[in-house]
């Protein structure tokens, strides 16, 4: 052991201040929310300018997200898949990757649940059998998605941003190619779709709601997920690798094994979305696929700070605009993309903020001693 | 002012400079507190003082890169105002800072060419070029006008940052240690040469350094500043080394330097055997390389920056693939991955430790974590992690080697560098030690941390580590070392027990001959 023979200084004290923890803690909360105030003014203008009322269009988000039970029914229903396109940002982040490719693996995952099923709903397998089969078989089509630009990224030096959005284009497109060719249902005539799995396979809703049970999927993978980020090993060295992958490979951790792994259990959270849009909503796979779940995850992940946890609830006020969005649609006589220009404003607002971590004096712990 | 007036012809143009009360407060940090510099007219004076102790924010005060809150500059004795290093410019103060400030794809010539404030939009080259050729004839020393600046030497360039600040006539130059990219003659040579121009009055040097050896060599006159302040000044002759020392770092308690103890030839630990790497191009960083290290000795390999020392650092620890070549310890093939390290007993040091060697954002007590958050007690069953111990653990390190933090659980980045790495001390030397890999472990340390570091990896290699100590601060592998390797274009070209070398033997192999 180090013995020195200069004495040990007094500790720092901090009578009062809470402690760091609690500090970042209030911080990572209070930004984001300084974020959506900020969101909510800059908007305000908009719709001033479009001359119409900021204050209905609040009102009316609140009365359409959350103002009756089944306003909450229609916002969780929507947020079940924002939650797991939300993780399938997140956990990537935490390794350090920009990984925006959830759209395509979601796409990809629910097409693979809607193939498996045509087999296995054709020789009448059991639905306890084929749910469970659909639902692997999505978050493993999702899980090699993003794993192979995860491997891209980390043994090619591929920019895995560039190459997650571009493969996601491709998964798109190789739906559509199935769905619109070889596993064409010849009676979807307008819309062409795989062959439906039938209201017996059907995923209903959890007891006493009209929510799927996506939603319920999607809060126990975020507490998993939550814990494993957190409180294991492998977590631990996704962090360390997320942080500063020089200091990780000089600690000898697998830093490979730790970014493709990373990036799979992302594309399984996508493709698990993908299954229950596929086996609770559509009933078969085409191009409602496609509704923009995967890039809505992205800033709900930012706005969570990339905490599994805290996605949650993000993921909820987000489905809550969303189920808003026909309500404002009828009542203000707008069009549907107004929200998206609403979630554009927070996007741009959030990212500018996170150039205040450590400006704002109250969070900041005391002076460090003295500088050396 | 014409930069191309005709330099040297008369040859008394050297100015003084005194800086009076300055004061510059950043937030909470007084960075410099009423401190006075008189700088005579022709004199080669020495700006001393340990990092953060305030000369950097001096300078930068003189040179309009800030504006101190209170204090006035005279230039000549005469009041002058500068706001922004333009005007310093103008006025004909220049400085050559530590890392180089020249455009490598041009050549000398357009380097100098287009430094000028009053660079014309379509250049006469053959015009510009003789009168180049002009000035270059009355410089003491030259560098060849149509060389592209990459191809230069460091030496050479740091030759080229002063003609620059000759060719815009700036006389009063400020340098920023600038030898730590020089071997020790190229050092020598060009302090020399500053020094014959001084003596001649014809430029004023004020020097910031903390090489005792190269002040008390070639300047005259210096000024030590301490934690913001002024704390003395005088004859750079006529002070002692310990005088100067002393001002530095006042009473801080320096740790006692672990006495070498002697111990018999032992076996071989670590043996490199014919490595090679190549870097981003694809081009060798390091060439078959070939070194041992015994048990119980420091091996130091010394070497001009940019020779491959930092690639063989990666390579040893797993930051870049070997292309050829084997790493043995105790015979046994070693594969820098998390099992070897710990079976072999590897631990490591490396330079810049927030860069290398920690997660910024993570707390200290986790970056303290980072070599047993697998193991128990901090792991059971392999994954699960409990952080009771982990925080145990790490308070008891911070204790131990006294690393300053509001608590264990602040960021690793709020710590000041000295406590960066005696954190990272305290997580690679705490255990038991057969390999110790160290790469600058003391660059931008304080004198008292700096004698700490030191002192704990004479520690280990008393205890009978193998030590590969890989350092650009020739002084420390003389301090340090039991045997010298300097290191060459990518390989080991000499190798001599530290009794029977030199610095000037070491010296010349450093510069490839």
């Amino acid at each position: 052991m180090a013995v020195d023979t200069a004495p040990t200084p007094a500790p720092v004290k901090l009578s009062g201040r809470p402690s760091v923890r609690t500090l970042k803690l209030a911080e990572a909360i209070f930004i984001p929310v300084f974020a959506l105030v900020i969101s909510a003014l800059v908007f305000s203008v908009f719709l001033l300018f479009l001359g119409q009322s900021p204050i209905d269009f609040f009102s009316l988000i609140w009365i359409g997200g959350f103002g009756s039970s089944f306003s909450w029914q229609q916002s969780l229903q929507r947020a079940a898949p924002l939650i797991l396109a939300g993780l399938a940002f997140a956990i990537p982040a935490r390794i350090g990757l920009t990984m925006i490719g959830a759209e395509g693996a979601l796409v990809l995952g629910g097409f693979g649940a809607a193939a498996i099923a045509i087999p296995l709903v054709t020789y009448a397998v059991p639905p306890l059998l084929t749910l469970p089969l659909m639902a692997l078989t999505a978050m493993a089509v999702g899980g090699v998605w993003i794993g192979i630009t995860g491997w891209l990224k980390h043994y090619r030096g591929v920019n895995e941003t560039i190459a997650s959005l571009l493969l996601s284009y491709i998964a798109i497109a190789i739906m559509n190619f199935f769905v619109e060719g070889l596993l064409r249902d010849p009676a979807s005539a307008n819309k062409p779709s795989t062959l439906p799995i039938g209201e017996a396979y059907r995923i209903g809703a959890m007891p006493g709601t009209s929510v799927h049970w996506g939603l319920a999927a999607g809060i126990v993978l975020a507490i998993v997920l939550h814990i494993l980020m957190t409180r294991t090993t492998f977590g631990f060295a996704a962090r360390m690798t997320g942080g500063n992958a020089r200091a990780s490979q000089a600690q000898g951790l697998p830093v490979g094994y730790l970014v493709v792994t990373c990036c799979v259990v992302a594309g399984a959270c996508a493709g698990l979305a993908g299954f229950f849009e596929v086996a609770a909503i559509h009933g078969q796979a085409n191009a409602s696929l496609v509704a923009g779940y995967g890039f809505t995850g992205i800033l709900i992940s930012f706005l969570a700070r990339h905490n599994a946890l805290a996605v949650v609830p993000v993921a909820i006020l987000f489905g809550a605009i969303a189920a808003a969005g026909g309500l404002i649609q009828r009542r203000m006589g707008m069009p549907d993309a107004t929200v998206l220009v609403l979630q554009g404003i927070i996007f741009v607002v959030l990212l500018t903020s996170e150039s205040l971590y450590g400006r704002i004096k109250f969070f900041q712990p005391g002076p460090v001693g003295e500088r050396t | 002012m014409n930069a191309l007036s005709p330099i040297a012809e008369t040859s008394i143009r050297a100015p003084s400079l005194e800086a009076i009360g300055m004061t510059k407060i950043f937030g909470p940090l007084v960075a410099l507190d009423d401190v006075s510099i008189k700088v005579e007219a022709g004199s080669f004076h020495a700006l001393l003082g340990e990092n953060g102790a305030g000369k950097s924010t001096l300078v930068k005060s003189i040179m309009g890169f800030y504006r101190a809150d209170q204090g006035q500059i005279l230039l000549d004795e005469e009041e002058v105002s500068i706001r922004t290093p333009r005007d310093a410019r103008d006025l004909g103060i220049g400085m050559v800072y530590q890392h180089f400030t020249l455009v490598p794809c041009l050549t000398a010539a357009e380097n100098l060419v287009i430094s000028r404030a009053d660079a014309p939009t379509v250049f006469d080259w053959r015009k510009e070029k003789n009168r180049l050729e002009e000035f270059m004839d009355r410089m003491p020393f030259k560098v060849h006008l149509n060389a592209q600046v990459s191809s230069l030497s460091a030496g050479e360039k740091q030759k080229l940052e002063i003609l620059k600040l000759l060719y815009l006539d700036q006389r009063f130059m400020i340098l920023d240690e600038p030898t730590s990219v020089l071997t020790p003659g190229e050092a020598d040579e060009m302090l020399g040469l500053l020094g014959e121009m001084a003596a001649k009055k014809e430029i004023t040097v004020l020097m910031i350094s903390h090489k005792f050896r190269e002040v008390k060599a070639f300047c005259d006159s210096f000024t030590v500043l301490r934690r913001g302040k002024f704390t003395g000044s005088g004859d750079a002759q006529a002070a002692s080394v310990e005088e100067m020392s002393k001002m530095m770092i006042g009473d801080t308690q320096i740790r006692e330097r672990a006495e070498r103890t002697q111990h018999n030839r032992q076996e071989v630990v670590l043996d490199l055997a014919g490595l090679c790497a190549v870097d981003g191009e694809g081009l060798p960083a390091i060439d078959a390389l070939n070194l041992k290290v015994r048990a119980g000795e420091i091996v130091g390999v010394a070497g001009v920056s940019g020779n491959g020392q930092s690639a063989l650092v990666e390579c040893l620890a797993g930051q870049r693939p070997l292309s050829d070549g084997e790493v043995q310890i105790h015979g046994k093939p070693f594969e820098p991955k998390r099992a070897d390290f710990d079976k072999f007993k590897v631990f490591g040091l490396p330079e810049e430790p927030l860069k290398n060697a920690t997660v910024p954002r993570m707390s200290v007590s986790e970056n303290i974590a980072f070599r047993s958050f697998d193991k128990p007690p901090v792991a059971s069953l392999g994954w699960w992690m409990r952080p009771g111990p982990m925080r145990e653990r790490a308070k008891e390190l911070i204790a131990a080697y006294r690393v300053k933090t509001t608590s264990p659980e602040a960021p690793i980045e709020d710590l000041s560098g000295g406590n960066v790495q005696r954190a990272v001390l305290a997580r690679e030397l705490s255990g038991d030690v057969d390999v110790l890999i160290v790469a600058n472990p003391c660059f931008g340390l304080d004198f008292a941390s700096v004698a700490e570091i030191r002192s704990q990896i004479m520690e280990q290699r008393n205890r009978g580590a193998a030590v590969l100590l890989v350092s650009e601060d020739l002084d420390e592998i003389l301090e340090l070392a039991d045997r010298v390797a300097v290191m060459s274009g990518g390989t080991i070209t000499y190798v001599s027990p530290i009794e029977d070398t030199d610095r000037n033997t070491i010296g010349q192999h450093m510069a490839g001959h």
